[in-house]
Order: C-alpha cells, then sequence, then structure tokens
C-alpha cells in the first residue's frame, strides 16, 4: 500500500444564502455534504459530475480557500481544516492548484518570470534572484515554453500557453499534490490532449499526486487512477477507473458514461441510451435518502427513505458506490 | 511612448485654440465692460482708457492681437489690478493654489484608497456602513459649510490654527484648506476603491494569489490593489487639475492668494485678460494632467499599448 497523502473525511461546505422575506433566517446551501476519499502518493484521482455538484468546492475546501463547515481534512496526520492561516502556510507549498479559466488566473500586471518566481518567494525565501530566476526558466522549459518569455506579460499568449504558465506557476514549488480543477475544459480538444500529456509526464517526473476535476468523464477516465464520482455534494460512485468506467455499480455513473460518445458511428448508433430525466435539484432542498432519486430510472420506496451507504456492492473492496439497487 | 506624447501635445494645441476662441467671444458677448462702474466715466476718459487697452479696435482685430501675444507668452494687462500683468497675477498665485492643492490630493488619495479598501476587505460589516456614510457626507456636504465650520471651531474657538491667511504658506494655514478641499474627493476616492476592490477581490487571479500561499497583505496590496486603482486613476486627472488651479470657496474663505478667486472675481468685473488667462491655465492643466493620467495608466496596466 502505497502512502495516503490526504485524507478526507465527512467534508462539508455549506453556505448560508439569505430567505425570501426581510427576517427570515439564512438556509444553509450544501454544496458538498459528507464527502470522504484518500490520495495515495504518485496516484491521480478523477472527480467527475455535473455542474453544481461540488466539485470545485471540494477543491477550494481542501486548499482552505472556503472554509470547510465540518468534517476533516487530514493532510499527511494533521487536520487542515481547522488550522489558522498562519500554521497553514508553510503547508501550502505542498498543495497546488491549477484553475480553469488560464488567462483570468494569473495577474495581468505581473510578468510571466514574476507570475512563476512569485510562489518561490514564500516557499523559499532563501533563495538568491539568481537561483530563482534558474528555477523559473527550469520550470518553464519543462512545461514546453520557451524561457526566453519571462518578460511577456500573460495576454501576449494563447490559452494552452497560459495554462503551461498556470501548470509552471503550480509546480514549480516542488508540491506534493496539485489539484487540476477544471484544467482543461476550456481548451480545445487537441490542446487538451497536450496538457494532459504534460501533466502525466510531470507527475511522472515530480512522483507528485493530482487530483483532477472535470465534468468530462472521457478526460478523467484517461488520467485517472481512481474516479470519484459526485452528485449534489455527495459520493455516488468511487473506485479504480477501469472498474467504474467498465463495472459502473450505481445508475448515476451508468448514465453518465452513456453520454460520452464512441467515436464509432456504428456503434453509437447501436448503444442504448440511458436519459436523465429533469435538472440536478437545488442544494438548498436536496431530496430525502439517497439524492439521485428524483432522476434515478430504478428509484423505489426505500430509496426516498433510507440514505444508502457507500460500500462496496460487488466483489472488488476498493469499488464503492452508494445505491440500494447497484447494477452488479 | 515619446511618439504617443508628442501627438498628444499636438492634439492638444487645437484644443486649447478652441478654448480661448469661445472664451474670449463668450467674455465679449457678456453685457458691460471693464471700466463700468457705479458712476459712469466721462465719455472722453473711457475712451482713453479704451485706446490705451486696444479695446476700441474692432472685435476680430482684438482677438487675432490677444491671440498673437499668447504665442509669444504674452498674457496681456490686467484691466482691474493695474499695474500687473496677468501673468504676474498668475505667477504669483499659481504657487498658492497648486500648494494647496497638492496637499489635499495627497491626503484624499491617500485616505481614500485606505478607507476604500478597508471598507472592501470588511464587506457590509459595521466598519464598512460607517466608512461608507462618512463618505455619502462627505460628498454631499459642500466646502461652503465646512470651510467656515472648522475655520470657527478651530481657529477661533479652540484656537489651534489661524482661521484663516496665508502666513507666508506655514504649514498651520495650510492644514484647514487641506482638509477642506479633500474632504468631498477622500468621499469620491474611498467609495471607487471600495467598489474597484470588492471586484479585483473575487477575480480569479487574487484566487490564484491566494492559493500561492502568499500572505493577506502581499495579496491585497501586489494583486488586488493595483486592479482596484485602475478606475481611479482617469477620475484622478480632470478632478487634479481642479485642485491644483485652485479653488474660488476655499481661497476666498481662507483668504488664499491663488488664482481660484481670479476666475470668478475676473469675470464678474469683466477683466477679459486675467479670466483668458485663468482659463489658458486651466485647460493647459486639465490636457496635462489627462495626459499624465493616460501614461499612469499604462504603467498600472501593462494591457494597454500606447503607439
Amino acid at each position: 500500500m502505497r502512502e495516503t497523502l490526504l485524507e478526507v473525511s465527512d467534508l462539508r461546505v455549506h453556505f448560508p444564502v439569505r430567505g425570501q422575506g426581510l427576517f427570515a433566517r439564512p438556509r444553509p446551501l450544501r454544496a458538498v455534504d459528507g464527502v470522504s476519499f484518500t490520495v495515495h502518493a504518485g496516484e491521480t484521482l478523477g472527480i467527475v459530475g455535473e455542474s453544481g455538484s461540488g466539485k470545485s468546492t471540494i477543491a477550494r475546501a481542501i486548499l482552505r480557500l472556503n472554509t470547510p463547515t465540518g468534517g476533516r481534512v487530514v493532510w499527511l496526520g494533521t487536520d487542515i481544516a481547522r488550522l489558522s492561516e498562519h500554521a497553514l502556510r508553510p503547508l501550502r507549498r505542498d498543495l497546488q492548484i491549477i484553475f480553469q479559466d488560464p488567462l483570468a488566473s494569473l495577474d495581468p500586471r505581473m510578468t510571466v518570470g514574476d507570475i512563476v518566481a512569485e510562489p518561490l518567494t514564500v516557499a523559499e525565501p532563501e533563495l538568491t534572484r539568481e537561483a530563482r530566476r534558474e528555477r523559473v526558466a527550469a520550470m518553464l522549459d519543462l512545461v514546453g515554453l520557451s524561457p526566453q518569455m519571462v518578460n511577456r506579460y500573460p495576454h501576449e499568449f494563447s490559452g494552452g500557453q497560459c495554462q503551461r504558465i498556470g501548470i509552471a506557476r503550480a509546480m514549480v514549488v516542488r508540491p506534493r499534490l496539485v489539484l487540476c480543477d477544471e484544467a482543461v475544459s476550456s481548451l480545445d480538444v487537441s490542446i487538451q490532449a497536450q496538457i494532459i500529456n504534460l501533466l502525466k509526464r510531470l507527475q511522472r517526473e515530480m512522483g507528485l499526486s493530482l487530483i483532477f476535476i472535470s465534468h468530462d468523464l472521457s478526460v478523467v477516465r484517461h488520467i485517472s487512477d481512481r474516479i470519484l464520482v459526485l452528485y449534489l455534494g455527495r459520493v455516488m460512485e468511487l473506485g479504480p477507473a477501469e472498474r467504474v468506467i467498465g463495472l459502473a455499480h450505481h445508475p448515476y455513473t451508468a448514465a453518465l458514461i452513456s453520454a460520452v460518445p464512441v467515436p464509432d458511428p456504428a456503434v453509437e448508433r447501436g448503444r442504448p441510451r440511458l436519459l436523465l430525466e429533469g435538472e440536478i435539484p437545488s442544494p438548498l432542498d436536496p431530496p430525502s435518502g439517497c439524492v439521485f432519486r428524483t432522476r434515478c430510472p430504478k428509484a423505489q420506496a426505500r430509496c426516498a427513505a433510507e440514505v444508502p451507504a457507500l460500500v462496496p456492492r460487488g466483489t472488488d473492496e476498493a469499488h464503492l458506490a452508494a445505491c440500494h439497487f447497484p447494477n452488479i | 511612448m515619446a511618439a504617443f506624447v508628442l501627438r498628444r501635445l499636438l492634439i492638444a494645441l487645437p484644443t486649447l485654440f478652441v478654448i480661448v476662441t469661445l472664451a474670449f467671444f463668450m467674455m465679449r458677448i457678456a453685457p458691460g465692460g471693464p471700466f463700468d462702474g457705479e458712476r459712469a466715466l466721462p465719455p472722453e476718459i473711457e475712451a482713453n482708457l479704451k485706446a490705451a487697452y486696444n479695446l476700441d479696435a474692432p472685435l476680430p482685430e482684438q482677438y487675432l492681437r490677444y491671440l498673437g501675444g499668447l504665442l509669444r507668452g504674452d498674457f496681456g494687462p490686467s484691466f482691474k489690478t493695474k499695474d500687473f500683468t496677468v501673468a504676474e497675477l498668475i505667477l504669483t498665485g499659481l504657487p498658492v493654489s497648486m500648494k494647496v492643492g497638492a496637499g489635499a490630493l495627497v491626503l484624499a488619495l491617500f485616505f481614500g484608497v485606505l478607507l476604500g479598501t478597508i471598507g472592501a476587505l470588511r464587506q457590509n460589516s459595521a466598519i464598512d456602513h460607517s466608512v461608507m456614510s462618512l463618505a455619502i457626507i462627505g460628498i454631499t456636504i459642500p466646502t461652503f459649510v465646512t470651510a467656515p465650520v472648522l475655520s470657527l471651531v478651530f481657529g477661533v474657538y479652540l484656537g489651534w490654527l489661524p482661521a484663516g491667511g496665508w502666513h507666508e504658506g506655514s504649514l498651520g494655514a495650510l492644514i484647514l484648506p487641506w482638509i477642506v478641499l479633500s474632504l468631498p474627493l477622500i468621499a469620491i476616492i474611498s467609495r471607487l476603491t471600495r467598489t474597484g476592490m470588492i471586484e479585483a477581490l473575487r477575480s480569479n487571479f487574487v484566487r490564484t494569489a491566494r492559493a500561492k500561499g502568499l500572505p493577506e497583505p502581499v495579496v491585497v496590496i501586489r494583486h488586488a490593489l493595483p486592479a482596484a486603482i485602475t478606475p481611479l486613476v482617469s477620475y484622478l486627472g480632470p478632478a487634479a487639475a481642479g485642485l491644483l488651479t485652485g479653488s474660488l470657496i476655499v481661497e476666498k474663505i481662507f483668504a488664499l492668494p491663488g488664482i481660484g478667486r481670479y476666475f470668478v472675481d475676473g469675470a464678474l468685473a469683466r477683466d477679459y485678460t486675467l479670466v483668458l488667462g485663468v482659463v489658458v491655465v486651466f485647460a493647459t492643466a486639465i490636457v496635462v494632467l489627462n495626459l499624465i493620467a493616460d501614461i499612469l495608466y499604462g504603467l498600472l496596466d501593462p494591457r494597454v499599448r500606447y503607439s
């Protein structure tokens, strides 16, 4: 068993939403409601789910860009969900994030060299200016950008190049875990493939772990060792990538997989399509029991009464699903 | 960059020409003249005076003569303040006005940006609400109220500062005018800063700065503040021009020998050359300060390029 880096248990992130009327009490919006998972050294955990399922909120809660309402985020034995900002700072070096919108995430007033060098000023303040410059140049080279570009500004780069800058910025402090929050979603497909291959190569060379968040199952299955399926802030299914894709236990996962087109028209035409009815319910007022039951083709009375536990449903102990009537 | 500045200054010349022309003829359309008083002057004397100041020539000729003088840097004589040329009046008054205005500008920038930033960082808190209420008060109470009240309280009752007068530009004489002039500006600047800062703090690159693990003050000062105060720069150009060329009200109430009062005094007395001189100074200040604002804009935001 590889070393466990991150252990998230029963993570809750609720946002108070002001109610209707002047004196209404604020109601909690349950963006993330009781999510647990672990990340081991060197592995990639993929998190998939629709818009509004709480994927990004999980990433931000781990990094404390949002404050978790409850639960534990244990990083190498320390619960960082409750640490003060000051105590957290040395740990930030190990935990980095790559954001979705590559250009907007870079300060338009700073040169690329300054953007990539800035994390080093906090993480390794002992570095000389010269040493820092060398690290930045080496990092830019590693992500496939010419080190001569250090004096340019972000707006002079394409989307794919900006994301490489974002990756260089995240990786320059040699983190142990990098969260990729929809890191390739705004790029076109050929650039997506380049960036994913770059992430895989960096992961191999630097031995880091990734949490790869996306709404695109075909991207996640390509990069992940394990996949976590999220719906309305709750874990529906969690297991090894090939098992989750090949032997989806949860009807929601099965529906997601069936929505991914197969690049063969003959197969694509012959495939049964599982269409989900309706929209994702409001996290202000989640359904009782299983949150997926309002759109589930297999829902029965028990699903409304009883919250299904996230436990192994099939033969593999590592493959968990939260469903009363799993596909096995 | 140099080409940009040069071109902007060249464009400024026709602008100034139009302003001077308009001001010249508008002054002449106004009824009355510089030598009309309570009692009408004997016609011979008035004719002599007009001949001396060249006011008996046809209007187009007077206009061309004035423009010619202006091109040589000659603003002409003052009609009312005898024995002084307009240039002399402006050159003695302008440093006073600039000293008052510059101090007020520095005060306004410092406190405006500080209060606006505090308001944004503590958005919707008690501090934010009180700062913004004070800003509303600052905007709504006119200087002709704050000036006499402050002068009365600190100058007359408490006697801490002179109630008025220039006193050779001593610090004590400057403090009250600075405060009075800066209060409305602090209010506007703090509101502009707060709005810009709230937006900047929500932007993705500020989130990135936090994710880098930077301490919060570095995030705010290095990343959010430059974005937040960019809109301020375009406001500050004309505002600074107004401040540096003097305020009629503050200079009157505190009896300061600046040039702000010349504008209204000159207009009322039909002192044509004096009014035109002040107009030229004010227009030039606006043109130059707007140019400086544009250059600052480019420094604050590298995406802005001048070619």
